[in-house]
């Protein structure tokens, strides 16, 4: 086990390296400059400005330069500094990461506990009213995009009852009451939006394994209906919802950019968006890098769930 | 023995009379047990005999009341124990299931859960029927595993079913069934999907137990060559229907059906002749959603009369314990 996580940890080397390259290069290619950005704040720029700003930054040496600076930063945990702020894109992750995390977790736990209860009922009651109902739930969350939910839960309740959700955030830690109330919406929009497909992959996982064998054997020991779900029937069907989730993990990372915007989290997303309209390059990079680890871990630790729930798989 | 046991006059421990079942399925409703009588005495071992499709399985799961949600007992009564199983609530229906009336299945590769431990399932039973705790639970899996001949069982109990082959498996489910000492044992097709060496390994085991134990056995079998060394009585199935049934002495010596003839000239035995070929029953087993007004076996049958097509023949009797459902042929 403790071999395999190296392994795999070392695996992840490689898929970094193109993972970085890919970020650096595609970096460059958002249209627009960040010093012409930065140049129109003035009101008149000269090309002798230009290239002292493009001194200063690093940005004058050839790309493949650039990119093993950045490279070579990265090894020693340093991303680099903000082009506007002049503070390092590490201080900026470390103070907006965690509420991503949080805003992902809670919106996982919320996706959960939708899922797969929802699911486990649908299957049970396949094609009765609480099914159709079920399932058409399921179908909306799919189709309604968080963005557009999320405008709505902003201006309607505004609209009718003069109520607008809070927007302040305050961390978890210093209130834990008042940081919810501000986090708990935007997470159960994105937990809607996640468990619709995982709702529907527990339904129909459910369905198969009810028709297994080894169920008609429990039932035949005489297994009240209840246990032969939670015993028998749940851990198999579960299994491949798991990986389910691994594979929605960029869905949710990119949900909770749409939604911190609307909600005003001062999270990785909103970071990112700031980042992006001022094309300020590293903390792009930066996130992306820190994104795309987050993504091979999830990954990792469902690979290794996967090894808890199926004893057919061993590392 | 159990002929001794039947002309005693002692009352059944299984008696099953005029079962009907049906389901609902895409193709109309098919009925796939059509009015079936049997009766099982303690100790005895009753083989039901038929082709794929005949209806045994289904006749199996309906004395446990498992057929599921797209099958309906549709009439008869199953008496087990002087208790109409019919009549049972669920509650009440559970604590025979695994418990006083146990049962195996043909896919032992499938019928046990891969994500839950050999020891485990084993105990479960046990667990839910008597109380135990899991950990006494566990202890007698021990020795219910080494009953059923699985080698190291204290080493094997937290093994997963994907670490067994095809036989050990359905040791495991023997065990399984042995476990709340039921009365009845339902083995259907145990050995279908084995190598034939195992296949004789796994009866023998079958049968050894159940003598021990003193419980009744029904075992199902598309296999007459089986039932001659491993059945006291034998009820031949076709088309949904008990056609023929006798001791197995007496079926073998003198069977009386058209299709149980069939049956036993396609059976290879030890004194016929290795160069001479077996035979096989011409045409298809019947479809059950589309059954002839008459016999089902008509269509097949050499000796068909108009009578034969017209009106379903009764079992009768035709003699001492023996019975058929024909309108005869000499
Ligand atoms: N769950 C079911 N749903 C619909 N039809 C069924 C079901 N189970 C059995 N049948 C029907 O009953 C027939 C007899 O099945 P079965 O008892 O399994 O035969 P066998 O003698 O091979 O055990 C099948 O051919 C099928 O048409
Ligand atoms: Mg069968």
């Amino acid at each position: 086990m403790q071999a395999y996580i190296i392994r795999r940890l070392l695996a992840l080397i490689p898929t970094l390296f193109v993972a970085s390259l890919i970020v650096f290069v595609s970096m460059r290619l958002i249209p627009g400059d960040v010093i012409d950005q930065m140049l129109a704040q003035n009101d008149v720029a000269t090309s002798a400005d230009r290239a002292l700003v493009e001194e200063a930054l690093g940005l004058d040496q050839p790309m493949y330069i650039q990119y093993f600076r950045w490279v070579g930063g990265i090894m020693r945990g340093d991303l680099g500094n903000s082009l506007w702020h002049n503070t390092p894109v590490t201080a900026q992750l470390a103070e907006t990461l965690p509420i991503t995390f949080q805003l992902g977790l809670l919106a996982l736990v919320v996706a959960l506990t939708v899922a797969v209860p929802i699911g486990i009922y649908s299957a049970m009651r396949q094609d009765t009213a609480g099914d159709y109902i079920a399932r058409s739930f399921s179908l909306l969350m799919l189709s309604i995009p968080s963005f557009w939910l999320g405008t709505l839960v902003m201006v309607f309740p505004s609209v009718w009852w003069r109520w607008s959700p809070p927007l302040e955030y305050t961390p978890f830690f210093q209130d834990p009451i008042q940081n919810l109330s501000h986090m708990l919406l935007p997470a159960v929009l994105l937990g809607l939006a996640l468990s619709a497909v995982t709702m529907r992959m527990t339904r129909t996982m459910m369905l198969e394994v009810m028709r297994q064998d080894y169920i008609r054997t429990a039932r035949a020991k005489g297994l009240a209906e209840n246990l032969v779900i939670a015993r028998h029937a749940l851990r198999n069907g579960l299994i491949p919802v798991i990986t389910l989730i691994g594979l929605q993990a960029p869905l949710l990372i990119g949900g909770a950019v749409i939604l911190e915007q609307i909600f005003v989290v001062p999270g990785m997303g909103l970071l990112l968006l700031e980042a992006v309209f001022a094309r300020d390059y590293p903390v792009i990079s930066g996130i992306f890098l820190v994104t795309g680890v987050a993504i091979l871990m999830i990954n990792l630790l469902v690979d290794l769930t996967y090894g808890f729930l199926d004893p057919k798989v061993r590392y | 023995m159990s002929e001794a046991i039947a002309a005693s006059g002692a009352p059944a421990l299984l008696r099953v009379e005029n079962l009907s079942v049906r389901f609902r399925t895409d193709r109309g409703m098919v009925r796939a047990v059509d009015g079936v009588s049997l009766h099982v005495h303690a100790g005895e071992t009753l083989a039901i005999v038929g082709e794929s499709g005949s209806g045994k399985s289904v006749t199996a799961l309906s004395l446990l009341r498992l057929i599921g949600d797209n099958g309906e007992i549709e009439q008869g009564r199953i008496l087990f124990d002087g208790v109409d199983l019919g009549r049972l609530s669920g509650a009440e229906m559970r604590k025979v299931r695994g418990n006083r009336i146990a049962m195996i299945f043909q896919e032992p590769m499938s019928s046990l859960n891969p994500v839950l431990t050999i020891g485990k399932q084993v105990a479960e039973p046990l667990v839910l029927h008597q109380g135990l705790s899991w950990q006494a639970a566990r202890k007698r899996a021990v020795e219910l595993l080494a009953r059923v001949s699985i080698p190291d069982p204290v080493d094997r109990l937290d093994s997963y079913p994907h670490h067994f082959s095809g036989g050990m498996r359905q040791r495991v489910m023997i065990a399984m069934a042995l476990a709340c000492d039921p009365k009845l044992i339902i083995a259907d097709e145990p050995t279908t999907a084995l190598d034939v060496t195992v296949q004789a390994q796994i009866l023998a085991l079958l049968k050894a137990l159940t003598r021990e134990t003193g419980a009744a056995q029904i075992l199902i079998t598309h296999d007459l060559g089986v039932v001659a060394r491993y059945a006291d009585r034998v009820a031949v199935m076709y088309g949904g229907r008990v056609i023929e049934s006798a001791s197995a002495r007496e079926l073998y010596a003198n069977p009386k059906h058209p299709y149980t003839q069939g049956l036993m000239a396609s059976v290879p035995s030890l004194d016929s002749d290795p160069g001479r070929p077996l035979q096989t029953i011409p045409g298809q087993p019947p479809d059950l959603a589309n059954l002839p007004p008459g016999c089902a076996f008509a269509p097949r049958c050499a000796y068909a009369r108009d009578l034969c097509r017209q009106g379903k023949p009764p079992l009768e009797s035709i003699g001492p314990q023996h019975e058929r459902a024909c309108y005869g042929y000499e």
